[in-house]
């Protein structure tokens, strides 16, 4: 039997190459068994650790419990774990021979990072199921309608697509590994700062500025006036919403060109 | 003669050091073409100027009839490369390896997966076909790496130094596994810095030292220009800095 390459290139075949890519994507995220558990361990441990060790010490806005404040700050911190592991996919990937393969064949090389941008919205879309029914079992009471819901779980894809693109480039800036888990740290980091884990009004006046207009802290509030009603900051639920979306949309689209622009013009060492 | 590779005065500098300056290289369809130099001498560069992914700063290349600057797609519908280190993806078994590089060259699913079979069998890896590659020997890693080379069987194969790293028994197989190859009528361009392989190999051989092809024959005709030496003999003496006026007085003839 003789077989011979395609010579047509249609959008099925780049329909093909993407499910390819998305296909070995998945399936090395699934055998990394480190990754994977931290990522599924992270969102069960860091929700007790703050619901019932930190919580009791913060004061929550209207004497809630602090299961009802904390769930969209551990849904980011997550999602910053998560670009994490994403930027050590690429950067591990980058480092092998099998991208330079890849550059070499006929197929679309977006498809390759396309790959992996999917298989990190997967696994963040786990991490972020948990974390919503861990919060639900420790008692988070949402009291959003099914279309909140959904608008919800819009942002976090949102998000979650933006982080991953963000990391993506980064992992393709770094090279190596282990410079990726290094450059990566500040993915975990950043959603301190910001009103994840308390009310702006709550930090040290130099502190307040930065958590209250940092990226972050629209999307979180997003999440928090859908489920609960109303945000930490004062400011409605649309107007945060509408400069999340923006946010998410700007480190997109500038990530994902300078991912792609990297992944055609990097040369694998 | 018709000609796979043809390429004139390519030329590339990283940092201001020129790693190529005026390569020109032909390849004869059907042929393997061993480019032999030491390490930093510029063979990878050329490889992957040749497989598209690095562009050259001057020179033209044309590589199975696809000029390389204006139709790179083209070229890599044509080729297929076996990068220093293995290029399969560890985490993978071996056979989905081979389905994954057969269904991006947009083979249907069942052929795909006949032709991982086929291929398995054939390079002696069916024993360990769904098992990851990451537990696979050095050995192993580069037949497989050979084997998704050939799910579709390309007109031209770079191999850049495929034996580099393997115990003896290792690099005889594969130097078994490429002489099949080439006898079903594959081009190979291979690089290599062992004398023994491109002799082994190669029906051509070019000595690349400090950016240029410093001499081009059958190993045959390198041998008996240094008075009937071995290989190593006349690579030793093109390559050592000090003994580059020798060269160039014994292979006159020899260069191109």
């Amino acid at each position: 039997m003789t077989y011979t390459a395609a010579t047509s290139s249609s959008l099925a075949d780049a329909a093909t190459d993407v499910s390819v890519m998305i296909g070995r994507g998945l399936r090395r995220s699934q055998r990394d068994p480190e990754a994977f558990v931290t990522a599924l361990m992270l969102p069960v441990v860091l929700m007790l650790l703050f619901v019932y060790v930190f919580g009791g010490a913060f004061a929550a806005e209207g004497g809630g419990r602090y299961a009802q404040y904390v769930v969209p700050g551990l849904i980011v911190l997550c999602a910053g774990q998560g670009a994490g592991t994403t930027a050590v996919a690429i950067a591990t990937d980058m480092s092998s021979g099998i991208v330079d393969r890849f550059r070499s064949m006929p197929i679309a090389s977006s498809s390759v990072l396309a790959g992996q941008i999917v298989a990190s919205l997967a696994r963040n879309l786990l991490a972020t199921a948990l974390v919503i029914g861990v919060g639900l079992a420790v008692g988070w009471r949402p009291v959003a309608s099914p279309a909140q819901w959904i608008a919800a779980i819009g942002m976090i894809v949102l998000f979650i697509l933006a982080m991953s693109w963000l990391a993506a480039a980064a992992g393709l800036l770094v090279r190596s590994p282990e410079a990726a888990t290094s450059a990566t740290l500040a993915f975990m980091f950043v959603p301190y700062l910001s009103t994840a884990f308390v009310p702006a009004g709550t930090m040290t006046r130099a502190l307040r500025p930065i958590a209250a207009n940092q990226p972050f802290t629209p999307v979180i509030e997003t999440m928090r006036g859908l489920w609960m009603g109303h945000t930490s900051t004062g400011a409605s639920t649309v107007h945060e919403a509408i400069l999340a979306v923006i946010y998410c949309a700007v480190i997109t689209v500038l990530s994902a060109a300078g991912a792609s622009y990297l992944f055609r013009h990097r040369t694998a060492a | 003669m018709t000609y796979t590779v043809e390429a004139l005065g390519i030329r590339k500098a990283f940092g201001g050091k020129q790693v190529l300056d005026g390569v020109d290289l032909a390849v004869a369809t059907s042929s393997v073409f061993a480019l032999l130099g030491p390490n930093g001498a510029g063979k990878t560069t050329l490889i992957r100027i040749l497989a598209t992914l690095t562009k050259p700063d001057a020179g033209v290349a044309t590589v199975a009839g696809h000029d390389l600057r204006t139709d790179p797609r083209g070229v890599r519908r044509s080729i297929s490369l076996t990068g220093q280190y293995a290029a399969v993806d560890e985490v993978l078994t071996g056979r989905e390896n081979l389905v994954m590089m057969g269904r991006l060259l947009h083979l249907p699913r069942r052929a795909a997966r006949l032709r991982a079979d086929e291929l398995l069998a054939d390079f002696g890896l069916a024993d360990a076909a769904d098992t990851r590659v990451k537990t696979y020997s050095g050995g192993m890693r580069r037949r497989l790496d050979l084997a998704v080379s050939m799910v579709v069987r390309p007109p031209l194969l770079f191999l850049d130094e495929p034996t580099t790293g393997l115990d003896p028994r290792s690099r005889q197989q594969l130097w078994g596994v490429v002489k099949g190859l080439a006898d079903e009528g594959v081009t190979v361009l291979l690089t290599t810095q062992y004398l023994e392989e491109a002799d082994r190999l190669a029906s051509t051989v070019a000595v690349l030292h400090q950016g240029r092809i410093v001499a081009q024959g059958t190993p045959a005709e390198l041998k008996s220009r240094a008075d009937g030496a071995s290989l190593d003999d006349v690579f030793f003496a093109l390559t050592e800095p000090d003994a580059q006026a020798d060269a160039d007085f014994a292979f006159k003839g020899a260069v191109r």
